[in-house]
């Protein structure tokens, strides 16, 4: 059976698929990256889907999967590189994409991830400012 | 139905998730030969895919044969068999949602919305036969 590398760059966690993936191949896949969020305690999850010329139920359970399991790990999953194609046959088929996060290539899936480590980072310094006495 | 002339079909027997691989392989080549737009490929093979993993898990394997055919249009049909179960209640099988399997339940109605046609065969006992078919515009 193939198995799909898992990458790691800094605290994100980067695989890019590149082959049509049987279903156990997927299987693993998900199993593989929940333990590797778990150990490395990674912030970020990047699959980059650029070379799937189709996703099936399948496939995109285990990206709604990865992103749901990331969520609870307090890390996030950007999606990247989904054809149009793709994107519509999924519609059409019926599958909610919703809560996953797409971006167009690796680059701008990794800006994504570092402003919402931002985002994460900002709101206790803002409710810090808040409570501090008022200047009079 | 069956038996379109002139276009030999290609089988493939489905008894394991690499089967499932390979149909989505014959019918992307039979959908390219019968000139299907890239959109329109995309969803035959998420169809196809569908199916055969439903005629793998569910029917227990079974076969698929692919064929491109013509007539006023050119397009690709792909049939499905099994010896399975069959499948009891069809309309709550081909309602979104509906799994016995854990999955999402949209395989056989998702599938159904790809497609130009949608004809099943099944019952208790009797296996299942899925045929579609998708035309080029
Ligand atoms: N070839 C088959 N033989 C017997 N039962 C089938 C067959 N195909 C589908 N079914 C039944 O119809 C139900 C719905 O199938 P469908 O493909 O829509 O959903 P699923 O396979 O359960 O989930 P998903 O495909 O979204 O992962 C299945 O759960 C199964 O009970
Ligand atoms: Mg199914």
């Amino acid at each position: 059976m193939d198995r799909v590398p898992v990458l790691k760059l800094g605290d994100v966690l980067l695989v890019s698929i590149q082959v049509d993936l049987a279903d156990k191949t997927t299987v693993q896949l998900e199993e593989d990256l929940s333990e590797r969020i778990v150990a490395t305690g990674a912030r970020g999850v990047i699959i980059d889907i650029s070379a799937l010329d189709i996703v099936d139920s399948f496939v995109g359970r285990m990206l709604a999967t990865i992103a749901a399991i990331s969520r609870v790990l307090d890390a996030e999953t950007v999606v990247v590189g989904m054809r149009p194609a793709v994107a519509i046959t999924l519609v059409e088929l019926g599958l909610s994409l919703h809560g996953i996060q797409t971006a167009l290539n690796v680059e701008r899936a990794l800006e994504v991830l570092s402003r919402a480590r931002d985002d994460d980072w900002i709101p206790p310094l803002d409710t810090e400012d808040d409570t501090a006495p008022a200047a009079p | 139905m069956t038996g379109d002339p002139g276009e030999e079909a290609q089988t493939q027997a489905v008894v394991s998730d690499q089967d499932v691989v390979r149909v989505r392989q014959l019918v992307r080549t039979a959908a390219v030969t019968a000139k299907l737009s890239l959109v329109d490929q995309t969803k035959v093979v998420t169809a196809a895919s569908e199916l055969a993993r439903n005629t793998l898990v569910y029917g227990g394997g079974g076969s698929v044969q692919v064929r491109v055919v013509r007539q006023r249009r050119s397009g690709v049909r792909v049939e499905l068999a099994d010896d399975g179960p069959g499948i009891g209640d069809l309309e709550l099988a081909l309602t979104d949602g509906y799994t016995t399997g854990g999955g999402l339940g949209l395989g056989l109605s998702g599938a159904r919305r790809l497609v130009d046609e949608f004809e099943i065969d099944t019952a208790p006992g009797r296996g299942t036969r899925i045929s579609i078919v998708k035309w080029a515009r």
